[in-house]
């Protein structure tokens, strides 16, 4: 049984994608039996490319996407470079773990509130410059998509940097500093010279993850991007979303166009990888140290904290306007406060907070149980064979969602389950199973090995080191995980508006709706809610284990997972 | 325990190699209540060797020979199915359970009763003279209450060999000897043939038996 979970989990991811993206490129060139068309053609290409302003969503969509990446790595490894092992750097991931969980709408909703003309920040300048009226100035949906890009890098950097914290041990980051330090380099150089090299591979994925992401995101870009034109994918959930069905045709050309774009921005940055590390290898041995990095250090910490505060102000903001009465300008806060729209929406609430659980437990739990299986089989078989394998777990996170969800509706279309929570689950477990491995697979493999030989020489069978040895001693890796997964399928909004057809109300496609009618206290309360559920999940994860597990103080190493 | 003969533990020409590189090349007989100490420098496939006797060797080690306990060929049995215990030189006693619970799950199951499983490991308890200990949480422990528990969990699990590997080195000086005659007395009371390996030459002649060196 355990041999086959690894084959059912690679089925279950790589099934979705390639059986999407034939869904979307076959109509991309025509061919759509469900409406009839079976002859190939080019009509859906010459469309796409008679649209206007084509070629600006295309440029929007990769070069910000490009830049908000570079941005986002750049500020990670500097921040890195400059603080590790020391206190600020302990305490930002404090702050940074639980920022990871809030969903990508409620951050961008957030800065939107903070950045807006009529927002807090200009509301604080307002106060001192004696305004009376929000300046009249684009500055969410600017034509640049400048605010697209700090929307993506504040919620980035914390992915990016939990990622690079986990690959830090493995290259014996503490003693490297230290003796990079007593060869006299400045911590940053040091840091860059030596560290990064033997760390990078490993971030690698995860920033590719990132580009994919960033170049093909959907519902930050309808609350922050510029709308005329919009970046390509939000263009192709309109056309596809259009009720003339004829448009399916051109829409699913752009999503094959969008593939390629992702393609080519990612040939663009491993094209700067080779570049980087060749200038770099120069560097390295030039003997350079660069001593006075004060500066600099202050730097990164600066832009880390304004990343992070983006956040974590744009989720008071979102609270503020939830509960606020009369709120004119400038005023830094509302005149008065009322509960009275959240009374208002209580019963929609519940429902959308149902289906999101409805979609989310289901998803959360065949992707843990699929992961502890492939682990544990891993284990059982004493072989890391198939981690090469395992890497296709991670496509679903390389391959544009819009690229291939739109297919995969006809797929499940074709198997007659469209618009059934079963197709909806099994498009989040997609994205969520990725997730969740990554989470999951750096504590299970930092275990110690030999509890488990203990065990099987003190007559116990290896189901049983399972479930009463490996399993307790993890409990705190794999609630953790089941929490990333929950953040991860509470932020789905893509695969949800199209598998489901618009049948399934989860709180991030209602809070995306109101994006376009700019109602700011009903934004508030649905980009909240978006945040409880996650919330709610690390919570768990953190109490559980220390309630269970009261008694044991030795528990406590071994769950920092 | 199996009332079979007892032969003890036969090593037959073990060979173990890595990747065409020959870590291990033995050919011992260890008689019931026998230590026998293996002394060699890190690397050189000690650990290797027990875990081969005890099964958990990964399979990217080619071996060859046999191992033979009290008549039973081992090889290609479960470690589970081998009575081969093992002692690390960290006591790895389960953190989440308490002291009676790690010692419990040795217990095997054919004894049977709430009461008189719980009888059994509160008397093994007393053995170590921890009478008192079974709802302590091991985190609690002094090292050489660990070290105790840790070879009361192992007897109690009825082995018909045991397997120190380094199992002292961890521990502070003044506690050292203590607990190796602690150990040894055990072994030979319970007539378990016992291979040990370490690199400390004082842990051989605290055994009082052969000492083999390896290279």
């Amino acid at each position: 049984m355990l041999r086959f979970v690894p084959i059912l989990t690679l089925v279950l991811m790589i099934g979705p994608v390639s059986a999407g993206l034939i869904g979307t490129i076959l109509p991309a060139f025509g061919i759509l039996p469900a409406l009839g068309r079976t002859t190939p053609s080019l009509d859906p290409w010459q469309a796409l490319f008679a649209q206007p302003g084509l070629g600006t969503s295309i440029r929007l969509s990769f070069v910000n996407g490009l830049i908000a990446t570079a941005i986002s790595v750049a500020i990670v490894m500097l921040f890195c470079s400059a603080w590790q092992g020391t206190r600020i750097f302990h305490a930002m991931q404090r702050v940074l773990s639980p920022i990871l969980s809030v969903p990508h709408a409620t951050a961008a909703f957030g800065l939107a509130f903070l950045i807006a003309p009529s927002g807090w920040i200009v509301r604080v300048v307002a106060q001192v410059a004696g305004w009376e009226r929000p300046p009249d100035i684009a500055i969410i949906h600017d034509p640049w998509g400048m605010a697209l890009i700090a929307g993506l890098v504040a919620k980035e950097i914390p992915f990016l940097f939990l990622m690079t914290l986990s690959a830090l041990p493995q290259a014996d980051t503490d003693r490297t500093a230290q003796v990079t330090a007593t060869l006299g380099y400045g911590r940053i150089t040091g840091w860059f010279k030596a560290t990064l090299p033997r760390i990078y591979p490993q971030i690698r994925l995860p920033v590719l993850a990132v580009l994919a992401y960033s170049t093909s995101v959907v519902d930050v870009a309808i609350i922050l991007a510029p709308t005329t034109p919009a970046p390509l994918a939000v263009r192709i959930l309109g056309w596809l979303s259009d009720p003339d069905l004829g448009l399916r045709f051109m829409a699913s050309s752009a999503a094959v166009l969008q593939l390629l774009i992702v393609i080519a921005a990612m040939a663009v940055w491993i094209a700067g990888e080779r570049i980087i590390s060749a200038l770099g290898r120069y560097w390295a041995e030039d003997g350079h140290r660069f001593k006075k990095d004060v500066a600099l250090r202050g730097l990164a910490a600066t832009m880390a904290l304004v990343a992070a505060g983006a956040v974590v102000l744009g989720l008071i903001v979102l609270l503020v306007w939830s509960v606020a009465g009369f709120w004119a300008f400038p005023d830094l806060l509302p005149r008065g406060f009322s509960l009275r729209l959240w009374a208002r929406e209580l019963d929609a609430i519940g429902s959308s907070l149902t289906t999101t659980l409805l979609i989310g437990i289901p998803a959360v739990l065949v992707a843990v149980m699929l992961v502890l299986a492939c682990l544990e089989n891993e284990v059982r078989t004493g072989k890391a064979a198939g981690r090469q394998a395992m890497l296709l777990i991670y496509l679903p996170l390389l391959v544009p969602q819009i690229s291939f969800m739109f297919g995969l509706q006809v797929f499940f279309t074709l198997l007659g389950l469209e618009r059934t929570l079963l197709s909806v689950v099994l498009g989040h477990l997609v994205f969520v199973a990725p997730y969740v491995f990554l989470s999951l697979s750096e504590p299970f493999h930092a275990l110690d090995p030999r509890y488990g030989q203990t065990a099987l020489c003190l007559g116990a069978s290896p189901a049983r080191v399972f479930w009463q040895v490996r399993l307790p001693l993890l409990t705190r890796a794999v609630l953790t995980a089941a929490a990333v997964g929950l953040a991860v399928t509470v932020g789905q909004y893509l695969p949800t508006l199209l598998i489901g057809a618009g049948r399934f109300a989860t709180v991030t496609t209602e809070a995306v709706a109101l994006a376009s009618g700019g109602d700011r206290r009903m934004i508030g309360i649905y980009g909240l809610l978006q945040m409880v559920l996650p919330f709610a999940g690390f919570a768990l994860a953190l109490l559980i284990p220390a309630v269970l597990f009261r008694h044991r103080r030795g528990m406590g190493a071994q769950n920092k997972g | 325990m199996p009332e079979a003969v007892k032969n003890g533990l036969e090593l037959r020409d073990v060979h173990i190699c890595l990747e065409g590189r020959e870590l291990v090349a033995i050919d011992l007989s260890i008689a019931p209540g026998e230590i026998v100490t293996l002394m060699g420098p890190s690397g050189s496939g000690k650990s290797s060797l027990l875990g081969h006797i005890c099964g958990t060797l990964p399979d990217a080690f080619d071996v060859s020979g046999q191992v033979n306990l009290d008549g039973r060929d081992l090889d290609g049995l479960a470690p589970q199915d081998r009575h081969v215990g093992i002692l690390f030189q960290d006591d790895l006693l389960f953190p989440h359970l308490s002291v009676g619970g790690n010692l419990a799950f040795a217990l095997p199951s054919h004894i049977k009763g709430r009461a008189n499983r719980r009888s059994r490991v509160e008397a093994a308890l007393s053995s170590a003279e921890m009478d008192g200990f079974y709802d302590r949480d091991p985190a609690t422990l002094s090292g050489g209450q660990r070290a105790r528990v840790a070879l009361m969990r192992v007897l109690l699990s009825e082995p018909c060999a045991l397997l120190l590997d380094e199992p002292f080195s961890k521990l502070d000086s003044g506690l050292r000897s203590q607990i190796r005659s602690f150990v040894f007395d055990l072994c030979r009371k319970n007539s378990l043939p016992t291979l040990m390996v370490t690199h400390d030459p004082e842990d051989g002649e605290a055994a009082g038996g052969r000492v083999i060196a390896l290279d």
